[in-house]
């Protein structure tokens, strides 16, 4: 039962670090996601699994077993590429066949088993098609289940779903989770789509430039992530420069601009530069009352609808950018308007602290 | 666009008023379609009509032309012979020339970038030179056979004219391989390797499979110049006679008759043969997979690989680049032998050598120029759609036929048709001849590069604003500049080399292959050193145009993806 | 269009987006109809005439020209002096925070930085109509969620009049002035975003650029104060009075994930159904549920804001409730239900 160890895997070209030291382990029927920006190394670190491409330091253990030495053909790893690599010149048979027929497997072995691929896939009626006559999401359901016929467990997924439409990814991502929940297998799925990793991930994996930057389930990296990067990578947020004034206890009070908030905090030192991570939903909005008090005061500056949420860019009067989520309230009447003076609410406790990257922000949070 | 007569009148220079006007006028959907029209009208009008027209005039004097016996079975065996070398050495080509360009592109490093070019020599050496060149190798007593002890491995014959073919058609294979291999997207390979294929046997029943196209193009392109070439072939074939040859013979005996019937056969068989290739073999269904694992396994072991490699370039080695080499031995040894300053200064032989020399290079230079400014149209035609589908195929199909048609044949029937039309001179129906043969070289260079920049980037060009002038010049045209240097060398080079045609249609003139043909063949007297220096400076300028390729080609555009 | 306007033209792949914003660009002609640029007509105009940039999904950036040579193209195309060219081309560059890079090549920079080059060079045409195909798809998902309100912001500063085109309905409603849903070459419905998204024309619509729960029925009862659908296995909903009224008429209700409440407790909506959750899926800022009701019906629930645990699990009993005002009844289509919600 595929158990994968992966110790200290580091891929160099040139001077270039695709891969650094990259370390974790995934348990047998686990569906985990590795996620990141473009160029993060998430697709040249599956290639060194896979043994498409050989890693400089580190080393591969499925089931305990090292891998290195061991060629493509014999690791027994379904792998799905991007651009589906379907072969253009089989038919959906002969292409879910492929497999078996390199290992020489008898004639009826091989019609039985691709007969239950193509009943898994419901794909019976189109076995005689070529790849170039299907469509996008049903090339990749062939391309699966072409993996799958081989017997293997172990799978990894290169971004299959990313050459298809939003509403196609948006349901096919779960069927791919059911599949992998029927048969029993254990995945590592490769996206750049964080909204795709958090709803079908067992955990997430977040990489940025070679690095394995965090490694938790989806709530986990969601809603109390350990790193400034994953805390803006995995959906929007809002970021405030502050000061610690006081500590007490897990918590402490921020200094921002002038005002202050309280926020969850551990291991803050007074005077520490750091910054408050709110996320869009967390900032209530109401409508500005008289009375000055803790609230937090400004003005709507930009207004768009979402759909179930409506999303509201307000500048307070200290002159601070904050995005709020809120819900659609009814039908046509959105609720606040532009120009419109609002409260803002802020709960501690849906507040994080960073230490401010000593880097400086953009160049932490870069995207690419 | 209003202020366009203001513009121009206020553009700077001369040069830029033109220019203006011009693309002005390229915006205009009739403008253009005359452009292409002029095009259109010279392919069909110059190049493919009179091919045809005296094919056409030759079938009609059929039922008047009379055989005799033996030479009807001469005939028969000539042509027969040429079919069988053509496809045996297309055959062999293949087989060996796609471990050669496997190993050009996947094994990327510096010793296979000199490999690259070197597997073009043979390309750019004129045939006739090559003729001698194998001629001396495989059969003189100077040549490989001193390894033997034989006074000459090989006489002229039969087995001389293959290795002859095998020669000069390998780069063909190698550079569309090289191409194809180039295009291809491993990411196949690598899925039919995850899924349990060797190496061996991911290539065999998905890599190659797929390139069956690119492989099938290669070899038509590999037989089509077997079944061509003449002046080498004949300084190779000592009494035998393939099908040019025979045709070459019985026109210089007069037997018109022989000459006629036989070209015709020859191009018959060429377009159906070609047609078969081209219509039954993609339909071949692929058999159900039979895989023989543990073998396979072992064929991609890493010494074996090491041994196909070697063995590849062992064959490329002896087969191909010695024997295109070999050449420059005798023509030094002519140079030490004190004869440079004669020849240099047009004594004897070299006078008429000279003026051969000179009639090669303007014929050239013309069918180049002419090829560019009528070709480039055609080649924007067919690789952009302009006229519509059906149209668009047609023409696709007829610029192949200067190829398929054998150039002697060729040359056989433009001398029909403009030897009908009147008192046209020989230098001109020459020209015309080399134009029409070398046609279908641009103009495929030329679409195939086209077809190769994202039309994307010229819609967005013109949505910009360019006009279709404009676009050409400032996208297109930088985009394909190599292409089209490469192409024009090409034509330049296949014109200087081009024996059979010309052999057809002129009789007074020579040009410099042809006259070498001669020279080597003994029909003019020459002495061994003069014969070596006039092949060695026929090879030397084709170098210096190979050299020029190659100066081209590293002169890539900044940027270029 | 009116001008200034930002229209997104929302539809899935083979939908005709590409195709109907090449027949406005002039790169292809309609083969019926007719297509006006301020009252006048252009079909017979060509693209080099017509004042409308269009920029492909992969940008079409020129290699063999630096930035500054690319985003200059437009003017210089146009006959404009070099000088005046330049000029507009390094105003444009400063506006997408480039300028730093006009001396490189496009293989040299990033994907959003091509992106922002390609947007540049249209900007700087001196066009007035800009068509953007899908001008965000080749970018990762998390930096789409970023440039894409820059996008529109540069653009309406620019005061241009655009067509953006895309299959992902969140970009669509977040930036689009207007939309229009396309589907099959035809346009399904066309709205401002709220209006689209609260009313959708169709089930497909509904379907597209919602999310809304689809469950089927047949009209039970019509009064004047409403009428009841009967659904699957018996199970009754109450309905605000359909637009046909016909009893026995079957129909599909649309009903929008964030407006079904879930509760271990009993609630107070027009609709309260009994069910199993039977899958929860965690989105990030929401978890949906999957609800199996008794009759069988799965109906999925938006909640917001919830926290590290989710406040159900998986085979805990519920309570599902929504409100008449919340459902849609659309016709139940002639071609079924699944053909009519397919996108190819």
């Amino acid at each position: 039962m595929p158990k994968l160890d992966i110790v200290g895997v580091s891929k160099f070209y040139g001077n270039i670090t695709a891969v650094d030291s990259a370390s974790f382990h995934i348990e047998d029927k686990e569906y985990v996601c590795i996620i990141g920006p473009s160029g993060c190394g998430k697709s040249t670190l599956i290639k060194c699994i896979a043994g498409i491409i050989s890693p400089d330091h580190g080393e591969i253990l499925i089931d305990g077993e090292p891998v290195k030495q061991v060629p493509i053909e014999d690791r027994k790893i379904g792998y799905v590429f991007q651009d589906i690599a379907l072969f253009p010149h089989m038919t959906v048979r002969d292409n879910l066949a492929y497999g078996l027929a390199v290992r020489s497997a008898g004639a009826d072995h091989i019609g039985r088993v691709t007969n239950e691929m193509l009943d898994l896939i419901n794909m019976r009626e189109r076995s005689k098609s070529f790849p170039i006559e299907l469509s996008g999401g049903a090339q990749q359901k062939v391309a699966v289940a072409r993996a799958i016929a081989t017997g293997s467990y172990l799978f990894l997924l290169d971004e299959p779903l990313g050459a298809l439409d939003a509403l196609v990814r948006a349901e096919l991502r779960y069927e791919l989770k059911q599949l992998a929940k029927d048969l029993g297998l254990t995945i590592i799925h490769v996206t750049h789509d964080q909204e795709e990793a958090l709803s079908i991930a067992d955990r997430v994996i977040i990489m940025k430039r070679g690095r394995i930057v965090e490694i938790g389930t989806p709530a986990e990296v969601y809603l109390s992530p350990k790193t400034l990067f994953t805390e803006n990578f995995v959906g929007e947020t809002n970021l405030l420069e502050g000061k610690v004034l006081e500590i007490d206890g897990g918590g402490c009070t921020v200094e921002v601009g002038p005002r202050t908030i309280k926020a969850i905090g551990p291991g803050r030192e007074p005077d520490e530069r750091v910054l408050v991570a709110i996320r869009p939903e967390s900032v209530a909005l109401k409508r500005a009352s008289g009375n000055d008090g803790e609230e937090w005061r400004g003005k709507i500056r930009q207004v768009t609808f979402l759909g179930s949420l409506t999303r509201y860019l307000v500048e307070t009067e200290e002159g601070i950018k904050l995005v709020a989520h809120a819900t659609t309230t009814s039908e046509f009447d959105m609720g606040f308007h532009v120009e419109d003076k609002v409260g803002l609410v802020l709960e501690g406790k849906h507040m994080l602290l960073f230490s401010y990257p000593t880097e400086g922000l953009e160049k932490e949070i870069a995207l690419e | 666009m209003q202020g366009t007569r203001h513009q121009i009148a206020n553009a700077p220079t001369p040069i830029h008023r033109v220019l203006l006007f011009l693309e002005r006028s390229s915006a205009r959907a009739d403008v253009r379609k005359i452009v292409y029209s002029a095009a259109l009208v010279f392919f069909l009008l110059i190049v493919i009509t009179p091919a045809i027209a005296g094919i056409v005039v030759q079938l009609l004097t059929l039922p008047t032309l009379t055989l005799s016996h033996d030479v009807f079975e001469r005939m028969q065996n000539a042509v027969g012979w040429s079919f069988i070398i053509g496809l045996t050495v297309s055959s062999l080509d293949v087989l060996a020339g796609i471990p050669l360009a496997w190993l050009i592109v996947r094994r990327r490093g510096h010793l296979t970038t000199i490999l690259d070019s070197l597997a073009d020599i043979p390309f750019v050496i004129p045939t006739v030179a090559l003729g001698f060149s194998i001629l001396e190798f495989w059969g003189s007593p100077t040549g490989i056979s001193q390894i033997f002890g034989a006074s000459g491995l090989f006489s002229p014959g039969t087995l001389l004219i293959m290795l002859l073919h095998f020669a000069f058609s390998f780069p063909v294979i190698v550079r569309v391989m090289v191409g194809e291999f180039l295009n291809y997207r491993e990411t196949y390979e690598v899925a039919a390797r995850t899924l349990g294929a060797s190496a061996f046997t991911a290539v065999r029943t998905v890599t190659l499979p797929i390139l069956r196209p690119g492989v099938l193009a290669g070899f038509l392109l590999a037989l089509a110049r077997s079944l061509s070439e003449t002046g080498a072939t004949i300084v190779v074939a000592g009494t035998f006679e393939s099908g040019t040859v025979f045709i070459k013979n019985a026109r210089d005996a007069g037997l018109s008759a022989a000459v006629v019937i036989a070209s015709l056969i020859l191009i018959a068989v060429s377009l159906v043969v070609f047609a078969a290739i081209k219509i039954i073999a993609p339909r071949f269904r692929v058999a159900p997979l039979k895989v023989w694992p543990n073998l396979e396994r072992k064929l991609s072991n890493r010494n074996v690989v090491g041994v196909r490699n070697a063995g590849s370039l062992l064959v490329f080695l002896v087969f191909v680049l010695l024997p295109c080499l070999f050449i420059a031995f005798p023509a030094v040894e002519a140079v030490l032998a004190g004869i440079l300053g004669e020849a240099l200064a047009g004594i004897g032989p070299w006078d008429r050598f000279w003026s051969s020399m000179f009639l090669s290079y303007v014929v050239a230079l013309l069918a180049t120029f002419v090829n560019i400014v009528f070709g480039l149209p055609i080649a924007i035609m067919i690789a952009r759609n302009r006229f519509g589908g059906r149209t668009t195929r047609i023409v696709d199909t007829l610029v192949d036929l200067p190829i398929i048609v054998p150039s002697l044949a060729l040359g056989v029937s433009l001398s029909f048709f403009w030897g009908n039309m009147g008192a046209l001179p020989e230098f001109w129906v020459l020209v015309l001849a080399h134009t029409t043969i070398t046609y279908s070289y641009f103009v495929r260079a030329m679409a195939a590069s086209i077809q190769g920049i994202a039309l994307e980037l010229e819609e967005a060009a013109r949505t910009l604003g360019a006009t279709p002038l404009r676009v050409f010049r400032k996208i297109t045209l930088p985009l394909t500049k190599y292409s089209l240097l490469s192409g024009a060398i090409l034509v330049f080079t296949r014109s200087i080399d081009e024996t059979g045609a010309t052999s057809a249609v002129s009789r007074a003139l020579k040009t410099a292959p042809v006259l070498l043909v001669d020279w080597i063949r003994g029909t003019v007297q020459v002495t061994p050193e003069e014969r070596a220096l006039g092949v060695g400076f026929l090879v030397l300028t084709s170098f210096l145009a190979l050299v020029a390729l190659r100066l081209v080609a590293l002169r890539k555009p900044k940027g270029r993806s | 269009m009116e001008n200034g306007e930002y229209l997104c033209v929302l539809g899935p792949t083979g939908s005709g987006k590409t195709t109907l914003l090449r027949l406005i660009a002039g790169l292809l002609r309609p083969d019926e109809g007719a297509i006006y640029f301020d009252g006048k007509p252009v079909n017979r105009l060509e693209a080099h005439d017509r004042n409308a940039v269009y920029v492909p999904q992969q940008y079409a950036l020129f290699p063999h020209l630096t930035v500054l040579q690319n985003v200059a193209f437009g003017p210089l195309a146009r006959q404009k002096p070099e000088k005046e060219a330049l000029d507009a081309a390094w105003k444009t560059l400063e506006m997408v925070r480039l300028s730093w890079r006009a001396k490189a090549y496009p293989n040299e920079l990033s994907g959003g930085m091509q992106q922002r080059v390609a947007l540049a060079r249209g900007l700087a045409s001196g066009a007035d109509l800009l068509l953007l195909d899908e001008p965000l798809g080749a970018l990762d998902a998390r930096l789409r969620l970023d440039l894409r309100h820059k996008l529109r912001e540069l653009v309406k500063q620019s005061g241009f009049t655009a067509i953006h085109v895309t299959h992902d309905r969140d970009e669509a409603m977040s930036v689009a002035d207007r939309i229009l849903v396309l589907r099959g070459g035809r346009i399904q419905d066309h709205g401002v975003p709220p209006r689209v998204y609260m009313r959708p024309s169709g089930i497909f619509v509904a379907n597209l650029i919602g999310g809304a729960n689809l469950l089927e029925g047949i009209v039970d009862k019509v009064t004047e104060e409403g009428s009841t659908a009967r659904m699957r296995g018996g199970l009754m909903i109450r309905t605000p009075r359909a637009p046909l009224p016909t009893t026995e008429q079957p129909v599909i209700l649309a009903i929008r994930k964030e407006t079904v409440e879930i509760s271990s407790r009993d609630i107070q909506r027009d609709n309260v159904l009994k069910g199993e959750v039977r899958e929860i899926h965690f989105l990030g800022s929401f978890r949906e549920y999957l609800i199996r009701l008794t009759n069988g019906d799965v109906i999925a629930s938006r909640r917001f804001l919830e926290g590290m645990e989710s406040e159900f699990k998986v085979g805990e009993n519920v309570t599902a409730g929504f409100d008449c005002r919340d459902i849609i009844i659309f016709a139940y289509p002639r071609q079924g239900l699944r053909k009519e919600l397919e996108i190819s």
